[in-house]
C-alpha cells in the first residue's frame, strides 16, 4: 500500500499521540516503507567526536522498533556501534558500499565534526590502508552522500565538544561543509540525545519523500515546530504566576532554570521512553534542541528566561 | 612476526585502535589506543558547578548516568550536603536500571556476534569467518535473543525515565538528592517492568550466556590480564554510605586491600599531554593536550592505582564482593545446586574473556534483585531533595562504578565557580596506554598471549578488547 505525504505529516504530528502512545508510525507506515526498503538506498552511519548516546537513543524507538527499523526499514550498510565486521573489513565496506551508490546513498553523522590539530584529535580508522581523521571522511562521504542527517546537538552545532574554548575546535556539519564548499543537503536532528521518533520519522520521510520541510535551524518543521513553553502542561501554572520554587514543588518551572521558553520540539506531547516521563515533568528543559546548547543556556539551574 | 592493526574497533563506545604484534600463533605486544580528543576538563572550568552533573553524562552515552552518579556525588561532597533517604534509593534505581541496560546492551548487541552467526543481512554482513562453534539451532535461538534484547533494553530505558526523566542523559539527578518525589504510582510502574527484566535475565540471559561459554571453553583461559582489580564501591545501602551493594576495595598483588583514593594517580608519557602534567592525583590533575607529543600513542591517559595497572569493570566488583552466583553457574561447573558458590570459587577462570561476560551476567542479576526490594523502600510524598547552595570555595570527589569500571570524579571551587575538574573515566583505567614505569594497560596485558589462528579472522583478538566493555 502507499501513503500519501499529507497523511504521514499528520501521523508524525499527532496520531500517535491521540492514541495515547509515542509511537509515530502507524502499522500502514511501516508495511509502505517495509515494501519501499528493498530499493531503498543504503544508509550509512559514521561517529566523528560523539558518546554515541543518539545511538542508544535511536534503539529506543518503540513504533516501529528497533528490529523491524535495523531489519526491514533500513539498509544500514555501516554504523560502528551495531555492524558486525571489525578493523579493515568494517572500514573498508564503507568506501566500497559509497562507492557503488555514489550520489545516492545516505548518511548519518553522530558526534561533533572535529577538526583539532589539522584533524589528529579524531582519526575513526584505518580506510583502504590509510589512517584517515574525521575531516578527511566527512570529505569523502560527505560529498558522495545525497544528503546528510547531521544528528544530535554534536553533528547539528557542534554540541558540548564545541562548548567554550572547544579544545577540540569542533564544529556541526553544516558549517563545515561550508568551510569545505560541499553543497550536500544537511537535515538537522537536534537533542542532546534526539527523540528516537525525530531521528526514525526523518529517516522514514527521506525515504518516501524527500528532504522534509526544514526551519531557519534546519531542522524538520514536523518535530521541531512548536514552542516548548507555549504549549507546556504547566503553562498555567505560569499564567497564574504560581512557581515551583525547589525540585518536587508545583508550578511552571522558570525559575528552576526551565529553557522551555527558548526551545522548539514537540518533547511536550510526545513525552519520553514510550511516554512514561518528559523532561519538564521531571524537573526542566534546558534546550537541549536549540543551537548554542549548551553555552547560550548556562547556568542551567538560574533563572534566565520566561 | 606480524603487525595487525583493528581500527576501527567496533561495538564499543567511542575510538579505540587496537595493534598487535603476532608471532608463533600469539599476540606477543600490544597497544591500545584512544583516538579522540574532546577536552571535556577543560570545557567544564569557569562553569556553573552545577551545570557538571549535566555535562558530563555527556562523555558517555551508553554509561551517562555513571557520570551524573559520581558528578552529583562530587558535587555532594564539596557542597557539603546528604542526600535524604528518597534521594538515594531514587538514584540507586536510576543507576541499577541503566547498569541493567548497559550489560544486556553488551552482551547482546555487543559482543555476542563474536560468538554466533548473525543472518545475512546488513548490519550483520560482513563479518570474520571461521570461528563460530554454535550448534545451528542454539545459534538460531540466539539470534532470536539479539532482536528480544532489543525490545528488554529499550524496557530498562523507561526504567531509567521514570524518575530519570528521560534516557539515555537524565535530568532526575542534581546535588543533594533526586528531583522527583516519588508516587505510589511510579512505584508500581518501575515494579512491574522490572519484573520482566528479571524474567529475561534469570531464564533467558544468564542461562545463554553459559551455554554460549559452554561451546567457547578454551576461552576461559584467554586474556588473563593484569590480575589487579580495583573497586570504588556503587549503590550505597544506607545514607551514612556504611555499605555498598557492590564494595569498595582492591586486590593488588594478590592481596585484598581496602580502598583509598589518595593511591590514585595518572600517568601520561605515553599520552598525547604535556609531561609535566604526569603523575598527579586526580584532585591536582591537569588537562594539557600536546597533540604531536613524540612516543605518545594515545588521547587516554594512564591511571594507575598504588602506582600500578588495575582492572576495573564487573570482574573486579564481583571478585572483590565475593557474592553467592545464580544456580545456572552450579549447573555450568558441574556442582550441586543445593551448594552455594561464590565468585572467587571461579578461581583463575574469572580471568578470562568468559569470566568477565560471566561476572557480568551475574552481577546484572545481583542488581535487578537488590532493585527489587529498593522500590519498596521508598517513601512515597516526602522530599528526594535537601536545599542547596553553591559554596564560595570548596574542594570535592565523587566515586562510584560505573558499568566498565572504576569511575571519580574531582573538583575544586573558587567563586562559586569550577576552577578544576578531573574526571577519571572507568574505560580509561582498561583501556590505558603504558605508564611512565612501563607497565602495560590492563587490555594490553590481556592481549599478551592471545592466540591468534587466522591472522586474517582475528576473532581472539576483538573478543578479549570487547570482554572489557570498552
Amino acid at each position: 500500500m502507499s501513503i500519501s505525504r499529507r497523511e504521514f505529516l499528520k501521523y508524525c504530528a499527532g496520531a500517535g499521540v491521540a492514541l495515547g502512545t509515542s509511537g509515530i508510525l502507524l502499522p500502514e507506515i511501516v508495511g509502505a516503507l517495509e515494501k519501499a526498503a528493498a530499493g531503498n538506498p543504503p544508509v550509512a552511519w559514521i561517529q566523528g567526536g560523539g558518546c554515541t548516546g543518539c545511538s542508544v537513543s535511536l534503539l529506543n524507538t518503540v513504533h516501529p522498533n528497533i528490529a523491524d527499523v535495523l531489519l526491514k526499514i533500513i539498509s544500514l550498510k555501516y554504523h560502528p556501534t551495531v555492524m558486525a565486521a571489525w578493523g579493515e573489513k568494517a572500514a573498508d565496506s564503507l568506501y566500497d558500499m559509497a562507492e557503488k551508490n555514489k550520489g545516492k546513498f545516505f548518511l548519518a553523522v553522530e558526534g561533533t565534526v572535529v577538526t583539532g590539530a589539522d584533524g589528529k584529535c579524531c582519526t575513526p580508522g584505518k580506510f583502504k590502508g590509510k589512517e584517515v581523521t574525521f575531516i578527511k571522511l566527512m570529505v569523502d562521504m560527505g560529498s558522495q552522500a545525497a544528503a546528510v542527517l547531521a544528528l544530535g546537538q554534536c553533528g547539528s552545532y557542534g554540541g558540548i565538544p564545541a562548548a567554550k574554548p572547544n579544545p577540540s575546535e569542533s564544529m556541526g556539519v553544516s558549517e563545515f561543509f561550508k568551510l569545505y564548499k560541499i553543497k550536500t543537503p544537511v537535515i538537522n536532528i537536534p537533542g542532546c540525545p534526539p527523540h528516537p521518533d525525530w531521528i526514525v520519522g526523518t529517516i522514514a520521510h527521506v525515504l518516501m519523500f524527500g528532504v522534509p520541510e526544514l526551519d531557519s535551524h534546519g531542522r524538520p518543521k514536523l518535530f521541531y515546530g512548536t514552542n516548548v513553553h507555549d504549549n507546556c502542561p504547566y503553562r498555567s501554572y505560569y499564567e497564574e504566576k504560581k512557581f515551583a520554587k525547589f525540585f518536587g514543588d508545583e508550578g511552571c518551572r522558570v525559575e528552576l532554570g526551565c529553557k522551555g521558553p527558548e526551545s522548539n520540539a514537540d518533547c511536550w506531547k510526545r513525552g519520553w521512553n514510550n511516554k512514561v516521563n518528559w523532561c519538564i515533568h521531571n524537573s526542566l528543559c534546558l534546550g537541549c534542541t536549540e543551537p548554542g546548547f549548551p553555552d547560550s543556556f548556562s547556568p542551567m539551574y538560574v533563572k534566565t528566561t520566561g | 612476526m606480524t603487525k595487525l592493526h583493528i581500527d576501527p574497533m567496533t561495538r564499543i563506545e567511542g575510538h579505540l585502535k587496537i595493534e598487535v604484534d603476532i608471532e608463533g600463533g600469539k599476540v606477543v605486544d600490544a597497544k591500545s589506543m584512544g583516538t579522540l580528543f574532546r577536552g571535556f576538563e577543560i570545557i567544564l572550568k569557569d562553569r556553573d558547578p552545577r551545570d557538571a552533573s549535566q555535562l558530563v553524562q555527556r562523555i558517555c552515552g551508553v554509561c551517562p548516568t555513571a557520570h551524573g552518579t559520581a558528578s552529583v556525588r562530587c558535587l555532594d561532597n564539596a557542597f557539603g550536603v546528604k542526600p535524604p533517604t528518597n534521594g538515594r534509593i531514587i538514584r540507586n534505581l536510576i543507576y541499577g536500571s541503566d547498569y541493567l541496560m548497559s550489560h544486556i546492551l553488551h552482551f547482546y548487541h555487543l559482543a555476542a556476534l563474536d560468538y554466533v552467526k548473525g543472518p545475512d543481512t546488513a548490519p550483520f554482513i560482513p563479518r570474520y569467518e571461521g570461528d563460530y562453534r554454535l550448534d545451528p539451532k542454539i545459534n538460531k535461538i540466539a539470534v532470536e535473543q539479539y532482536i528480544k534484547a532489543l525490545d528488554i533494553k529499550q524496557k530498562t530505558h523507561q526504567m531509567v525515565a521514570l524518575f530519570g526523566g528521560r534516557a539515555p542523559i537524565v535530568y532526575g539527578m542534581v546535588v543533594g538528592g533526586a528531583t522527583e518525589v516519588p508516587t505510589v504510582d511510579k512505584m508500581i510502574s518501575m515494579k512491574w517492568r522490572l519484573q520482566e527484566i528479571k524474567d529475561f535475565i534469570d531464564n533467558t540471559y544468564l542461562p545463554t550466556v553459559y551455554l554460549v561459554a559452554g561451546a567457547y571453553r578454551d576461552l576461559f583461559s584467554v586474556g588473563v590480564g593484569c590480575k589487579n582489580l580495583v573497586s570504588f564501591g556503587v549503590f550505597p545501602l544506607d545514607d551514612d554510605e556504611k555499605s555498598f551493594l557492590l564494595k569498595s576495595g582492591s586486590y593488588t598483588k594478590g592481596k585484598d586491600l581496602p580502598l583509598d583514593q589518595a593511591q590514585v594517580k595518572e600517568y601520561v608519557k605515553y599520552s598525547f599531554y604535556d609531561d609535566k602534567t604526569t603523575g598527579l592525583h586526580p584532585s591536582k590533575g591537569a588537562t594539557i593536550s600536546d597533540h604531536n607529543k613524540k612516543g605518545a600513542y594515545s588521547y587516554v591517559k594512564a591511571p594507575r592505582y598504588r602506582d600500578l595497572p588495575h582492572e576495573g569493570g564487573p570482574l573486579s566488583r564481583m571478585w572483590v564482593t565475593n557474592p553467592v552466583l545464580s544456580k545456572h553457574a552450579n549447573k555450568f561447573l558441574g556442582i550441586d545446586e543445593k551448594k552455594e558458590i561464590r565468585f572467587r570459587d571461579l578461581g583463575g577462570k574469572a580471568f578470562s574473556i568468559l569470566g568477565r561476560i560471566a561476572a557480568r551476567a551475574e552481577e546484572c542479576k545481583l542488581v535487578a534483585d537488590a532493585m527489587d526490594k529498593w522500590i519498596m523502600e521508598l517513601k512515597p510524598g516526602t522530599p528526594s531533595c535537601v536545599k542547596v547552595e553553591v559554596p564560595k570555595e570548596a574542594e570535592g570527589f565523587g566515586l562510584t562504578e560505573a558499568p566498565r569500571g572504576a569511575l571519580g570524579h574531582w573538583i575544586s571551587i573558587k567563586n562559586q565557580k569550577i576552577e578544576n575538574y578531573q574526571v577519571v573515566a572507568a574505560t580509561i583505567w582498561n583501556a590505558s596506554p603504558k605508564d611512565d614505569m612501563g607497565n602495560l594497560g590492563p587490555i594490553e596485558q590481556a592481549l599478551i598471549g592471545t592466540p591468534v589462528k587466522d591472522i586474517k579472522n582475528p576473532f581472539n583478538v576483538a573478543r578479549v578488547v570487547r570482554a572489557f566493555d570498552p
